[in-house]
């Protein structure tokens, strides 16, 4: 790409061999240089973000008619269980590492990372394990009892194909992956700040990292320790999940204690993004750091503290439950101050209407749908009817897409300019825009409508009950035109790549340290770094009269 | 390291917390802890805690710059940590062979070789690293003050040796008086 002029290492350190500057692939593989590993980052996230969203085109395809034999029942469980499985474990969460280490040092006015060949091993670790996942298709069929893969359906008798193992392994390694990078991004920002960035001045972004990976140390381990006992299951014929005497509750309670946090773990690097870009593209200073940057910190406590709210259904009483519906809907409330920090940001500030800020500005709406309906399933009796309804699928996929995607979509095209030193086209991203919006809307809000109506999700097609048919293919088309928006989005990144307008070091009037080097940024990221005195060190540098007093 | 070791630290508590829960479902038969060694058991135990105490004392030659006395400590740590493995390996033989107890057998099978073989797993890792410290020092990278290496292994090995006597407490101790069913 435009990076050519990168060599991995200094020379003295690799003394016999010659390196030229452009080796080609080899250079990539080879890299610990955090620019270009948060890149490849961010390209297996679009791969698997393409290969994932044809998974949901197909499985959309089959339910667009009642009693449809496109696909075979067993196909359709393939199909949903890697669609889910791979939008989270593939494509959120390499996005977010791949903004993570590229951003994190570039913020904090640091030329690397802690653990430079710690950040190549978690890449490749993620990208390995998402290898090992795919190659369960062709060792006779991929996993096929849904993304949280409950106990007993993933046990030999339920699931005999070999994909459950391939899962377990391919979701291991890539946890294995994802804990380094979150150590390696603590002890980053722990220790390589710049001279002058005590933590209460942390770019918000850097902040929301930086919590976020205490969340990812804390709670992929549990993740970890049930896959072991899967694995152990299925090969060693043991007890942890099976009939014959152990408990299938088991791997509901330590799936959620990892898979509620994991929720929160995608969302927090993308509120840390949406922090940024509100300020900039509004002109003015966030409002209210101190309570974005707390309320991130409640967020990552009460995370623990919800996971049952997935279990309503189970019977656990009515304490446990009143409980756990109570913390759920107190999680709401420091998301419901972020929100409304956001909009006093933008509250009489010059908004520029860039595609970045119009995928922000379509958060706000979006995120707040999926949180209405999110508290709406804290109350426990309506969690009882709508449970594994269509509801559900809607709820979840407006806060991930509302939330999670809209985030990465804003990150990149704001931060396109600098790791490419290339513009984005906007009207093109503008059409792009609409139609993901629009397409997004059209297919997940009639699901709101058809899970009252009582239709249950995972299921491979539906009887023509009153409605079903209609609302279903408008969901169907609704997909396609994602579909469409996702080839559009594929098309703007490599014309932006070939033929973009080369992109000055500062193009959106930026308030932090990574508009101060060149776009893209060398080697080495800066020479010399402005002083830090306040929470916009490039803002301070530009209106030196009219400082941020800290 | 002490991140590592938080993280570890979380692993090991969903695993403990399996072997609770197994052990007071339904289908749990207690009369097969009856099974275990406490005494034999115990006293390997003994051996890998005085590991930790041994690994101090490398670490203080290291401080002191006796060198000698570090690799001799080393070396100490070393042998102590395999006697305890030892230990661990002639249970699990008592235990498959004479008491046909495996990780397949039943529910206190499955939990007990899971939770203390995950712990085994980490022993050894430890005696890797221990290992690598040990020949670094024989290739004399330990001449010179100041390095961290020493007590940053160390973080990981008494973590190791902590979780060995909460995991020891739970599936040794605690059965024992009925604490746990």
């Amino acid at each position: 790409m435009s990076e050519k002029n990168i060599i991995p290492e200094p020379q003295q350190s690799l003394p016999n061999t010659n390196v030229s500057n452009d080796q080609g692939l080899l250079q990539w593989i080879s890299s610990v240089d955090h620019k270009q590993i948060g890149i490849m980052y961010l390209l297996m996230a679009l791969l698997f973000f393409i290969v994932g969203g044809a998974f949901a085109l197909l499985m959309r395809v089959q339910l667009a008619v009642p009693n449809n034999h496109f696909l075979s029942p067993e196909t359709y469980n393939q199909l949903f269980t890697m669609h889910g499985t791979t939008m989270i474990f593939f494509v959120l969460m390499p996005a977010i590492f791949g903004f993570s280490v590229y951003f994190t040092p570039l913020m904090i006015g640091a030329n690397e990372m802690a653990f430079p060949r710690l950040n190549a091993f978690s890449l490749w670790m993620t990208f390995f394990g998402g290898l090992i996942l795919y190659f369960s298709f062709a060792a006779g069929g991929a996993p096929d009892a849904g993304w949280f893969n409950y106990a007993p359906l993933n046990e030999h008798n339920y699931s005999s194909s070999k994909g459950i193992d391939y899962y377990c392994l391919g979701l291991l390694l890539s946890g294995i992956g994802s804990l380094t990078t979150a150590i390696n991004l603590i002890v980053t920002v722990l220790h390589y700040r710049i001279k002058g960035m005590r933590l209460n001045k942390l770019p918000l972004f850097v902040w929301m990292v930086f919590v976020n990976a205490f969340l990812i140390v804390a709670a992929l381990p549990a993740l970890n320790a049930a896959l072991s006992m899967l694995i152990l299951d299925r090969q060693f014929d043991a007890h942890f999940f099976t009939a014959a005497g152990g408990s299938a509750l088991l791997w509901q309670h330590l799936f959620w204690l990892f898979g509620h946090p994991e929720v929160y773990i995608v969302v927090l690097p993308a509120f840390g993004i949406y922090s940024e870009v509100f300020p900039v593209f509004s002109g003015k200073p966030i409002f209210g750091y101190n309570i974005v940057a707390a309320s991130s910190v409640a967020i990552a406590l009460l995370a623990f503290g919800v996971w049952m709210h997935h279990m309503f259904a189970v019977g656990s009483g009515l304490v446990v439950n009143s409980f756990f519906s109570a913390s759920s809907m107190l999680i709401g409330i420091p998301t419901g101050i972020k929100i409304f920090n956001w909009l006093a940001t933008m509250y009489g500030g010059k908004i520029r209407f860039t595609v970045s800020m119009l995928f922000a500005i379509a958060f706000l709406i979006e995120f707040t749908i999926g949180g209405l309906t999110g508290i709406a399933f804290s109350i426990v009796p309506i969690d009882w009817q709508l449970t594994d309804t269509y509801y559900v699928v809607a709820h979840l996929h407006y806060v991930f897409i509302g939330g999670s995607v809209f985030g990465m979509m804003c990150g990149l095209f704001y931060w396109f300019p600098k790791m490419t030193g290339r513009m984005l086209n906007e009207k093109l991203g503008k059409w792009f825009f609409w139609l993901f919006v629009i397409g997004f809307n059209a297919t997940f809000f009639v699901q709101h409508i058809l899970g009252i109506l009582g239709m249950a999700r995972r299921v491979y097609t539906y009887p023509d009950y009153k409605w079903y048919g209609l609302l279903n293919f408008i969901s169907t088309v609704g997909a396609m035109l994602m579909g469409v928006a996702g080839l559009l989005l594929v098309y703007i990144i490599f014309k932006g790549l070939r033929k973009g307008k080369k992109a000055p070091a500062d193009p959106w009037d930026g308030f932090t340290l990574e508009w101060t080097t060149s776009s893209p940024p060398g080697l080495k990221n800066f020479d010399t770094i402005t002083e830090v005195t306040g929470r916009r060190p490039l803002w301070d540098l530009k209106h030196p009269d009219m400082r941020d007093k800290m | 390291m002490k991140l590592l070791v938080g993280t570890e630290a979380m692993f090991f508590l969903s695993l403990i917390m399996a072997f609770i829960y197994l052990s007071v479902i339904a289908g749990y038969v207690p009369a097969e802890q009856n099974a275990l060694n406490i005494t034999s058991t115990g006293i390997f135990s003994i051996f890998l805690v005085a590991s930790s105490g041994t690994f101090m004392l490398a670490e203080r030659g290291y401080k002191k710059s006796n060198i000698k006395s570090m690799k001799v400590w080393l070396i100490v740590t070393i042998v102590l940590a395999i006697i305890f493995l030892f230990g661990q390996g002639k249970e699990y033989v008592h235990l498959i062979h004479a008491e046909q107890i495996t990780i397949s057998s039943s529910l206190f099978g499955t939990s007990f070789f899971t939770l203390t073989g995950f712990h085994g797993l980490h022993v050894f890792i430890g005696i890797i690293l221990l290992s690598i410290l040990l020949i670094m020092a024989f290739l004399g990278d330990f001449k010179k003050p100041g390095s961290n290496l020493l007590s940053t292994a160390g973080i990981y090995w008494h973590f190791v040796d902590i979780v060995w006597i909460v995991v020891f407490t739970v599936v040794y101790v605690l059965p024992k008086f009925n604490l746990i069913k």
